[in-house]
């Protein structure tokens, strides 16, 4: 058999059956469900008098709409709280797999699914949320659906789709201590941009990707939708079957070593055709801000903003001059000298432990700027959250003046009522600086949990060394 | 989900690139439990000068002259002419649905973000993608001539205007069927029942764990 890629194995093993038009029916092995794309898909599921193919395969959880402060008085809001109700109603209606609001489970579903083990190697998993990429860390083939879609999988377990090509983007050589995989995967979109992946299922390789921990490698496959790839993924190795071992969702010990030998066969093989390779060397890589409007508007943290004038092409020119003055900068202006409003820390990109560790490592006996109007922790799920303040990161953030929150996506797009005022400046370690993605009018930067520390406590951005010594 | 087969209508030019969903339809409009009424506020942050929310009476908005749908040039348009990488972002329907809802049936521009040209399909939208200088020129047609309409023959993957132009187009043979025939593809794929549980049944012997 001619050799594979990682993608191409994830493929071909959920193949149900080819089409003579070059679709092939792909079966899903697990649903992941949200409040904001689900009502319509269950409420076509009641109008055609459908039921769910297999209850089993779906886990619900709100996470868009959720408060993230005074949960125990439900949602004040009353659009998103019939949005969570109907989320409620319709899980409990259909039989599905829900941690409710109220659930110390409950979180943003692309960090719940792989905290419980519902997120596996070697399977197909699908959202109604284009950053379920972020499961491809696993060796998942996981990829962002819309809500008919997500009906199509309620009703059918299976999607009809066209296979993407396969690119490699590999990282190699040693990072420097400060540069995290939020700092890599900017610097890749900024290298490849924003429609660089378009077409493509994208499989991050090299040695600084496998020295990073699931945690890392989630935020790494995250962002491959700010690449246009639906798709990301990441080898399976002994980090991931060390993450995966033991959680709720696991396999048990009966299937536990059979599971492993069949997960270790998810690599591509080393004569395996990428359509497109991409290479960058992890010693050129620096702690990344962005300036603009768009995920490839990025920098390092010791760069000039970018002068539109220096660009070429028309189009480009004139989406750079509209970023700038959305983001009220100046071209050369040096981006540390760039003071900040608000700081979010949290998002399906960067609320796991780790991040949270380091967000407290750069906090710890440090104050954040009296210029800083707020200071956000939002923690990716309930269980995340306990196990921060077990670990005493709570304490260590709210002695340094940020606040302490309850999990949600939160002002990550602001659907709940964490948003940016117009004009306000935000270092945020979220996914999209789109304009008003935070709050109509807000500027977004999106930087590392680090990074985004350590603007908290400069009141402007900085890089990471230098805090303790100015802070 | 609504045939589409031919279409003659006036294009709007919308002259950015990367237009995201979130530019589309802002998230506050999310919040809905419908398909339907997105209309109103599609390109909201664009399209008014206040700060819209669900429940709003937009009739009575003030309204940004400066943005291209608001142009009476534009009215009644049903074919949006766009730049690179459209409809990037969040997999959010609610972007198609918006620009269903508002009138509008095909986008044309030189490349789509996948999921969103994927999302159209589902709802009576054709995305067709086109050669840049394919779209510039359209462009500056549009640009010069008040009133510029375009046909759109999907049997034929063809645009052509009165003014003597002739774009052919590709599209996949199944997405074009289903577009041509408003076809529910649930309904199709549950033809296929029987494969589902053929490769289910096989699937148990090597990951018993699923």
């Amino acid at each position: 058999m001619s050799a594979k890629t990682l993608y191409d194995k994830l493929w071909d093993s959920h193949v149900v059956r080819e089409n003579d038009d070059g679709t092939s029916l792909l079966y899903i092995d697990r649903q992941l469900i949200h409040e904001v794309t689900s009502p319509q898909a269950f409420e076509g599921l009641r109008l055609a008098n459908r039921k769910p193919w297999k209850l089993s395969a779906n886990l619900a959880t709100p996470d868009h709409n959720v408060p993230t402060t005074d949960r125990d008085q439900g949602i004040t809001d009353p659009v998103s709280k019939l949005q969570v109700d109907t989320l409620d109603s319709n899980c409990d209606n259909f039989g599905i797999t829900e941690f409710k609001m109220d659930d110390i489970r409950q979180g943003i579903v692309h960090v719940v699914s792989p905290e419980q083990g519902a997120t596996l190697p070697g399977m197909t998993l699908v959202c109604g949320d284009s950053h379920t990429s972020t499961h491809g860390a696993f060796g998942t083939l996981a990829f962002g659906v819309g809500t008919s879609e997500v009906e199509h999988v309620l009703a059918t377990q299976c999607l009809i789709q066209k296979k993407s090509k396969n690119m490699l983007v590999e990282v190699n050589g040693q990072l420097d201590e400060h540069v995290t995989a939020k700092d890599v995967i900017l610097a890749i979109i900024g290298k490849i941009g924003t429609a660089g992946g378009t077409g493509y299922a994208i499989e991050f390789a090299g040695d600084a990707i496998r020295s990073f921990s699931m945690e890392g490698r989630m935020t790494l496959s995250n962002m491959a939708i700010e690449a246009g790839a639906r798709a990301g993924m990441v080898a399976v190795d002994d980090t991931t079957i060390e993450y995966v071992k033991g959680r709720p969702y696991a396999p048990s010990d009966e299937h536990w070593e059979q599971a492993v030998q069949y997960w270790k066969n998810f690599y591509s093989d080393s004569d395996a055709l990428f359509d497109k390779t991409v290479s960058l060397d992890a010693a050129d890589i620096k702690p990344q801000v962005t300036w603009g409007t768009s995920p490839e508007m990025t920098m390092a943290i010791d760069e000039l903003i970018p002068d539109p004038t220096n660009e070429s092409d028309p189009v480009k020119q004139e989406g750079m001059k509209a970023a700038l003055k959305y983001m009220g900068l100046t071209a050369g202006e040096p981006i540390s000298e760039v003071s900040v409003d608000v700081v979010f820390i949290g998002s399906c990109t960067n609320s796991r432990i780790e991040d949270i560790r380091a967000a407290a490592e750069v906090a710890k006996g440090n104050k954040v700027s009296s210029s800083i109007k707020q200071a956000l922790v939002v923690p990716g799920s309930g269980l995340i959250k306990k196990q921060a303040e077990e670990e005493g990161l709570d304490k260590i953030l709210t002695t340094a003046g940020f606040e302490w929150r309850e999990p949600g996506c939160s002002m990550c797009l602001a659907m709940n009522a964490d948003r940016l005022e117009p004009q306000e400046r935000c270092a945020s370690t979220s996914n999209r600086n789109f304009e008003g993605r935070q709050g109509q009018g807000g500027r977004t930067h999106l930087v590392s949990p680090a990074m985004a520390a350590a603007a908290a406590i400069a009141g402007h951005f900085i890089d990471i060394p230098l805090t303790n010594k100015q802070g | 989900m609504e045939k589409f087969t031919k279409m003659t209508a006036i294009a709007v030019p919308l002259d950015r690139a990367n237009v995201d969903t979130d530019a589309i339809i802002p998230k506050q409009f999310l919040k809905s439990i419908k398909r339907s009424g997105f209309g109103p506020n599609l390109f909201d942050e664009w399209r008014y000068l206040d700060h819209g929310e669900p429940g709003m009476d937009n009739s009575t908005r003030p309204i940004n002259t400066d943005f291209v749908l608001n142009k009476p040039r534009y009215n009644g348009a049903r074919i949006l002419l766009a730049r690179d990488n459209f409809g990037c972002g969040s997999s959010r329907e609610h972007a198609p649905w918006a620009l269903e809802d508002y009138g509008i049936r095909v986008i044309i521009a030189p490349s789509f973000a996948d999921i969103f040209y994927n999302n159209c399909f589902k709802n009576g939208l054709l995305p067709i993608i086109l050669e840049e200088q394919t779209i510039d020129e359209l462009f500056n047609m549009v640009f010069e001539n008040e009133g510029f309409e375009l046909t759109v023959d999907l049997e034929l993957k063809k645009i052509t205007s009165d003014s003597g132009i002739s774009i052919d187009f590709e599209l996949d043979q199944f997405r074009r069927h289903c577009l041509l025939e408003g076809l529910d593809e649930i309904g199709l794929t549950l033809e296929h029942a029987d494969d589902i549980r053929a490769y289910e049944n096989k699937q148990k012997e090597i990951t018993p764990w699923l």
